[in-house]
């Protein structure tokens, strides 16, 4: 369920900037997803089928995952660590003051538009 | 292979929800009134809390509260018989509510006249986190039962709240529950959370919840 909200409001991002481009069809979008966003990349996959199969201008269309590597950052030594790896304790001090740096985003990098002649 | 064009876009999922969330506070500012989104698992309390909260504090301010569920107006039932102004939505089989549903629940609530509107959102701690609401303050329910190890398994919700509210404390002696540890818990994920120990049942830390909402709505319509 939590896949099937991501991806409407993927669509409606996507319908959104289609239609500001003049685009009638789109063949592919790519997101961009982190490590620890939480999202299931085979969820997120049939939700799109299922969804973007509904939407006129995004009927057939594809959807390509790009990975972020997850990186945590540690307030206290300074460093840069894992996440999965190592979670919310940095393996270097010990500390448990550290935050996320990268790998909780969820971004629509790019779309794909059959050329017309 | 047929040819295509890319259109970079380089937009996070949530930029349009955001922007969103964003004009649905400017506009509850005009209008003075002040949104509280109130979230927890399922289970944990929250049309009880509301319940007491609207008690407390009805004689003072108009209230009106929007239950979020997938299915039923059980909710929207029980809440409706504090005479406060209630509307049920139906999320559809979403588990969250965004900032364009909270907007249309606050048109069909009729929130113009409204002081405090309070959306109890669907019982979940993964989604709502991630969808801005376009609530002034987020408050969140964490029920003994649960245990204060919650606050480490859900960050996120821990991170985004103004208020944790622990509920339940009457049954504190029959559970292996610490609440100096799960203090210290939440202020690991958010230093700035004000954590008020209640019990819903009892009424018991109900006033110094329905002090915070005295002050906040004050201040919003300052």
């Amino acid at each position: 369920m939590h896949e099937l909200g991501i991806v409407f409001h993927v669509i409606k991002s996507v319908e959104q900037i289609a239609a500001e481009n003049q685009v009638d069809a789109v063949s592919a979008v790519t997101l961009e997803i982190g490590e620890v966003s939480g999202i299931v990349h085979s969820y997120i996959l049939d939700c799109w089928r299922w969804a973007a199969d509904r939407s006129e201008v995004m009927k057939g269309s594809e959807l390509k995952i790009e990975e972020i590597h997850a990186v945590t950052h540690c307030e206290a030594c300074k460093r840069d660590y894992d996440t999965v790896a190592h979670g919310r304790t940095c393996p270097h001090c010990g500390s448990e003051k550290t935050y996320l740096l990268a790998g909780n985003e969820i971004n629509i990098k790019e779309i794909e538009v059959p050329e017309t002649a | 292979m047929s040819k295509v064009r890319i259109l970079e876009v380089k937009q996070s999922v949530f930029a349009n929800n955001d922007a969103q969330a964003e004009a649905l506070r400017a506009d509850l500012k005009e209008k003075g009134v002040f949104l509280l989104n109130l979230m927890s698992s399922p289970g944990a309390g929250k049309t009880t809390t509301l319940t007491r909260t609207i008690e407390a504090l009805r004689d003072e301010m108009k209230i009106g509260v929007m239950e979020a569920d997938i299915d039923s107006d059980v909710d929207a039932e029980t809440i409706a018989k504090t005479g406060a102004k209630t509307i049920q939505l139906h999320t559809g089989g979403m588990c969250h509510l965004d900032a364009e549903m909270t907007k249309q629940g606050l048109e069909g609530l009729g929130s113009d006249d409204v002081e405090l509107a309070v959306l109890e959102n669907v019982g979940n701690l993964v989604c709502p986190a991630e969808f801005d609401t376009g609530a002034v303050k987020n408050a969140m329910i964490l029920s003994v039962p649960e245990g204060h190890d919650k606050p480490l398994k859900y960050p996120l919700m821990f991170s985004i709240c103004d208020v944790v509210l622990i509920n339940k404390v009457d049954v504190l002696p029959y559970f292996d529950f610490d609440m100096e540890q799960c203090r210290k818990n939440i202020a690991l994920r958010n230093p700035n959370a004000l954590v008020i120990p209640i019990c819903a049942k009892t009424g018991e830390g109900i006033e110094e919840w329905a002090d915070y909402l005295r002050r906040e709505v004050a201040n919003w319509k300052a």
